[in-house]
C-alpha cells in the first residue's frame, strides 16, 4: 500500500446514510487519491450524489467518518467543506443567471478593500486569467444568463478554482459540453492533476470515465461493489459491477399477448433554446398491454417527450393518436380525458401537494367522478381512495394524513394511484423507481405488469439500465433528442449503452 | 378541524394531542378570551345591541376576508379589495343619484336589485382584470393588485371629483326607495347584512369543502406545477378566486353606502390589511395552500371584538394598534409552531402504523 504514485488525501469509512425510507448509503468506504482522477460511477440512485453531498457539507453521515489526511474531520456545513479544501461542480448548476460572470465566480468569496467594499478589479482580473486558463472566450462582466450552458458548466468549475480546491469533485461534467470543450475540461483535468488536485469524477459515459479516470469506484444501490486502479477496466467489466449478477426483483412477465396499437407518436419536435431539437423528430407506436421502455442519459429528451405529449410545451410540433384518433386537446384535463396519465419524474415538484391528504391526492385529477352537477361526494371519494390505497398496498395509518408523512415508496404509489384513478389507456411514467427502496421498487414493477396485463400500455422513461432490460417489452433509446436504437426484450445491455452514448458529434456545439 | 386520535397508550403522546388540539383551535380560544375579557372588563359588552352592533362592524370585514382567503390558498394576495370597495360603493352612490345618461336626453334609472346587481358586476370585472394580469400577463399578484388599488380609488375619486353623493334614500318612483334597507333593514331582528354574511360564508365553506373547485383552490396553492400536470385549469381557478374576491368587495361597498346613505370616495382605505390580517389569524398559510373559511370568519370576530371592546374600555387608538400587531404577529407564530408538531405527529403515525 506504501510508495504509491497517488497518496491518499480524504478517506471515507463505513459511511451511512439513512433518509427517511430509503437507505441510501450503506458501509461505503471511498478514497479520494491526490493527483489522480478518482471516478465513481453507478446508476441513479446507487448513492454518488448522497455521497459527494455529504463530503460538500450540504448532508450529513448518520453513521461513519471522514478523515483528511489521516485526521479524522467533520463537514457540516459548505463552509467546513471549504475550508478543509473541497471544491465541488454539482450537475446543476448553482448560479445566478442575473449577475456577471466575474460576480457568480468570487460568489461567497468576494475580496475585499480594507473589508469593506469588493475589489472589482481585482475579481475582473482574477476571472479573466481564470477564463484564459479553461481556454474560453468569455468576458468578465458578461451576464451569467447570456452564456451557453456548456459555457455556464466552465464558470462553475472556475468557481470551484477559486477557492483553491485541494479536492475537486466533477458530477456529471460533460453532460452539457460540446466535444470541444470537453477537450478543454480533460486538459484542465491534467493540469489540475498535476498540481497534486485530488479529482472525484462522476459520469455515465464510460468510455470518458476509462479514457480519463486513474481509480475507478462502482456504487450499487448504497453499497460499493468495486474500487480498484483503472489500468485493465473495461466497459463490461463497469456494466458488471454496476449491474450485478443477480437481478433485483422484477416481477415475471405474466405472458399476455399484446392488443392493437393504442397510442403513437409522429414527428414530434421540441425547439431549443438558442437553436437546435430538445426533441428531434421523435416517432413511436405503442400496443395496448406492452411496456415500453425509454432508455437515455439525462438530457437526452426523453422527459420533454412526455412534456410534449402532456401539454407542458407548447412549442412543441408533431401529432399524437389515441387509438387512431388525433389529439388536439392544449389542455391537460383534456389530454387526462382522452386516457393519458402522467407519473412525473420529480415527485415531490410535480407529482404531489404535499400539504394535503393521501385521499386528497389520489383523487385529484378523478373529481369528476364524485361530482354531481358541482356537488362532490365526499363519502365515494374517500370509499374510491381507500379502495386504491388497499389496491396498491399503499401502507398509511390514515389517508387524512398529509402525503408529506409518506415514505418516498409510498409516496410514488400515491402519484400512480392518482393516474391510475383517471382510468388511463396509456400510462406515462417518468423514473418510476427513483429514490425508492428496494421493496417498494419491487411492488411498483409488479403493479406496472399487472396494468400492463390488464391492456393498459405503459411509456417508463429510465435510466436504470438494469431496470430498463427487465421490464421493458421493448427498448427505444434516445440520445440528444433523437431516437438512436430499438430493441426488442433480451437485447445486450453493451449495445443499450452504446446507443445511449453516441459519440459527441459536431451539433452539440451549436 | 378534526382532532387527531390515536391509540397511541404513550402519555406524552397524548399530551402532545391535547397540545396540538389546543394550537388548533387557537383562534376560537383566543375569541373566547377576549369575549371573556371584556364581558368582564367593558360594561355593556355582553347585551344583545351590543352583540349585534359588533357582528355588523365585523361582517365589513369578514366579507372581504373571505374573498381574501381564497386568493391567498391559492397562494396570491389581493391589495386591491379596499379599493373596489370605495369604487362599487361610488358606483351604488351614482346609480342612486344620477341614473346612466344615455345621451339622447333620457336617463335610465334602476331599482334597488339593479343596482347591487350592477355594482357587484363592476366588482367581478375589477376581479377579472387582477385576474387577467395575473395569470395571461404573468405579473405577480402583489403587484397586479397594488397597482389595480392605485386605479381603482383614483377612479373612485375621479366619478365625483373627490366629492361624497350625499342622502341616497332612493326614489320610490324607479323602486329604489329600499336601497337604505340594505344595511339598515332587519330580518327576523337581525340585520339584513349580517344574513348576507351568514349566506356568503356558508356559501364559501360549501364551495371550499364540497365542489371540486374548491379542491382545485387548494391544489393550486399547495402546488401549482403539481396541480397542473394533475389536470386542474390553474388559471381558471385563479380568476375565479379574484372575481370572488371583487364579488365580496362590491357587496361591502353596497353594504356600507346604504348604512351611511351617502357615498365617500376614500371608504374602504386600509380594509385590504384588515382582511388579510383576519385570514391570517383564521389559519389562512400565506403561502398557499391552507386556510379555512370558518377559520377566517372567527379571526375577523377576534380582530373585530378587540377593536370594539378597546374603545369601549377606552384605550387609546395608539394602543389599539399596537395591541392588534401583536395579536396577529402572535397567531402566526402559534400557526408556525402547529404545522411542525403537526408535521411530527402525523410522521410518527406513518412510522408506527404504516411501514
Amino acid at each position: 500500500m506504501n510508495a504509491e504514485p497517488h497518496p491518499v488525501g480524504l478517506t471515507i469509512r463505513g459511511a451511512v446514510k439513512v433518509y427517511p425510507g430509503t437507505r441510501a448509503l450503506s458501509s461505503v468506504d471511498f478514497d479520494i487519491r491526490m493527483g489522480a482522477v478518482n471516478v465513481l460511477v453507478g446508476e441513479n440512485g446507487a448513492g454518488k450524489s448522497t455521497l459527494m453531498k455529504v463530503i460538500a457539507g450540504v448532508e450529513t453521515l448518520t453513521l461513519g467518518q471522514i478523515e483528511i489526511d489521516g485526521q479524522p474531520v467533520t463537514i457540516r456545513t459548505k463552509e467546513d467543506a471549504v475550508a478543509n479544501g473541497i471544491g465541488i461542480v454539482f450537475q446543476e448548476l448553482n448560479l445566478f443567471p442575473e449577475m456577471t460572470v466575474s460576480e457568480n465566480v468570487f460568489m461567497g468569496s468576494e475580496p475585499t478593500r480594507y473589508g469593506v467594499d469588493v475589489d472589482t478589479r481585482r475579481v475582473a482580473e482574477e476571472t479573466r486569467k481564470l477564463m484564459k486558463r479553461l481556454e474560453q472566450d468569455i468576458e468578465p462582466d458578461t451576464r451569467l444568463g447570456y452564456l451557453r450552458i456548456g459555457q455556464q458548466q466552465v464558470v462553475e468549475i472556475a468557481k470551484a478554482l477559486v477557492e483553491n480546491a485541494r479536492f475537486l469533485i466533477l458530477d456529471e461534467p460533460t453532460s452539457a459540453l460540446s466535444a470541444s470543450e470537453v477537450e478543454v475540461l480533460f486538459r484542465i483535468i491534467e493540469e489540475l492533476k498535476s498540481q497534486g488536485v485530488g479529482i472525484v469524477y462522476i459520469s455515465h459515459r464510460l468510455e470518458e470515465l476509462i479514457r480519463v479516470g486513474d481509480y475507478i469506484t462502482v456504487l450499487r444501490d448504497g453499497k460499493v461493489t468495486g474500487s480498484r486502479p483503472m489500468k485493465g477496466v473495461d466497459i463490461p467489466w463497469i456494466v458488471e459491477a454496476m449491474i450485478g449478477g443477480k437481478s433485483k426483483d422484477f416481477s415475471k412477465n405474466l405472458g399476455h399477448s399484446f392488443g392493437a396499437e393504442i397510442f403513437r407518436a409522429e414527428n414530434i419536435c421540441l425547439p431549443k433554446l438558442g437553436g437546435g431539437l430538445t426533441v428531434d423528430n421523435v416517432s413511436l407506436s405503442l400496443r395496448a398491454g406492452e411496456i415500453l421502455g425509454l432508455y437515455g442519459l439525462m438530457g437526452a429528451g426523453r422527459t420533454e417527450f412526455l412534456e410534449c405529449l402532456m401539454a407542458q410545451q407548447p412549442a412543441s410540433t408533431g401529432r399524437f393518436y389515441i387509438d387512431g384518433k388525433e389529439i388536439r386537446e392544449r389542455q391537460v384535463a383534456g389530454r387526462i380525458a382522452r386516457g393519458i396519465a402522467l407519473v412525473p419524474e420529480d415527485r415531490k415538484r410535480d407529482g404531489l401537494i404535499q400539504i394535503m391528504a393521501i385521499r386528497e391526492n389520489l383523487t385529484l385529477s378523478s373529481l369528476a367522478q364524485f361530482t354531481r352537477l358541482f356537488h362532490l361526494s365526499l363519502r365515494q371519494e374517500a370509499a374510491r381512495a381507500t379502495d386504491f390505497i388497499k389496491r396498491l398496498t399503499i401502507k398509511v395509518a390514515s389517508a387524512e394524513n398529509p402525503v408529506s408523512s409518506l415514505s418516498g415508496g409510498n409516496q410514488q404509489k400515491v402519484v400512480i394511484g392518482k393516474a391510475l384513478m383517471t382510468e388511463p389507456k396509456v400510462l406515462l411514467m417518468d423514473e418510476p423507481s427513483r429514490g425508492i427502496d428496494i421493496g417498494a421498487k419491487a411492488e411498483i414493477y409488479r403493479t406496472m405488469r399487472l396494468l400492463a396485463a390488464d391492456g393498459i400500455g405503459i411509456v417508463f422513461v429510465t435510466s436504470d439500465l438494469e431496470e430498463v432490460l427487465a421490464l421493458s417489452d421493448r427498448i427505444i433509446v434516445m440520445a440528444d433528442g433523437h431516437i438512436t436504437g430499438e430493441f426488442g426484450r433480451g437485447a445486450p445491455a453493451a449495445e443499450v449503452i452504446a446507443a445511449a452514448t453516441p459519440a459527441k458529434n459536431k451539433d452539440k456545439a451549436a | 378541524m378534526t382532532p387527531v386520535t390515536t391509540s397511541t397508550p404513550a402519555k406524552s403522546a397524548l399530551s402532545r394531542n391535547w397540545l396540538l388540539l389546543l394550537l388548533k383551535a387557537r383562534t376560537f380560544v383566543a375569541l373566547i378570551l377576549v369575549l371573556a375579557y371584556f364581558s368582564f372588563a367593558a360594561p355593556n359588552f355582553l347585551t344583545p345591541e351590543n352583540a349585534v352592533l359588533v357582528t355588523k362592524h365585523v361582517a365589513i370585514n369578514a366579507f372581504l376576508a373571505i374573498g381574501m382567503t381564497f386568493v391567498i390558498i391559492t397562494g396570491g394576495i389581493d391589495l386591491s379589495v379596499g379599493a373596489i370597495v370605495g369604487l362599487c360603493g361610488m358606483a351604488a352612490g351614482w346609480l342612486l343619484s344620477y341614473g346612466i345618461d344615455i345621451g339622447l336626453g333620457w336617463t335610465i334609472q334602476f331599482n334597488t336589485l339593479e343596482i347591487i346587481l350592477i355594482a357587484c358586476l363592476l366588482g367581478i370585472f375589477i376581479g377579472a382584470v387582477n385576474g387577467v394580469l395575473i395569470t395571461r400577463l404573468n405579473v405577480a399578484p402583489f403587484i397586479a393588485t397594488l397597482g389595480m388599488l392605485y386605479v381603482a380609488r383614483g377612479a373612485a375619486l375621479l366619478s365625483s371629483g373627490g366629492r361624497t353623493f350625499p342622502n341616497l334614500n332612493g326614489n320610490a318612483t324607479f323602486g329604489s326607495e329600499t336601497f337604505p334597507l340594505v344595511g339598515a333593514g332587519s330580518f327576523f331582528g337581525i340585520p339584513i347584512m349580517i344574513w348576507m354574511l351568514v349566506g356568503a360564508a356558508l356559501l364559501a365553506a360549501y364551495i371550499a369543502g364540497r365542489t371540486p373547485l374548491g379542491r382545485h383552490i387548494y391544489a393550486t396553492g399547495g402546488n401549482e406545477r403539481g396541480a397542473l400536470l394533475s389536470g386542474v385549469n390553474v388559471n381558471r381557478i385563479k380568476m375565479f378566486v379574484y372575481m370572488f374576491s371583487g364579488l365580496m368587495a362590491a357587496l361591502v361597498g353596497i353594504i356600507i353606502a346604504s348604512q351611511l346613505k351617502a357615498s365617500h370616495p376614500a371608504t374602504g382605505e386600509f380594509f385590504e390589511l384588515n382582511a388579510i390580517a383576519a385570514a391570517v389569524l383564521g389559519g389562512t398559510s400565506m403561502s398557499g395552500g391552507r386556510g379555512r373559511i370558518g377559520g377566517t370568519i372567527i379571526g375577523a370576530f377576534v380582530i373585530g371584538i378587540l377593536a370594539d371592546g378597546l374603545v369601549m374600555m377606552g384605550v387609546s387608538s395608539f394602543w389599539q394598534m399596537v395591541i392588534k400587531g401583536l395579536v396577529i404577529i402572535t397567531a402566526v407564530v402559534i400557526d408556525q409552531a402547529q404545522s411542525r408538531l403537526q408535521a411530527r405527529v402525523a410522521l410518527t403515525q406513518e412510522t408506527a402504523g404504516g411501514s
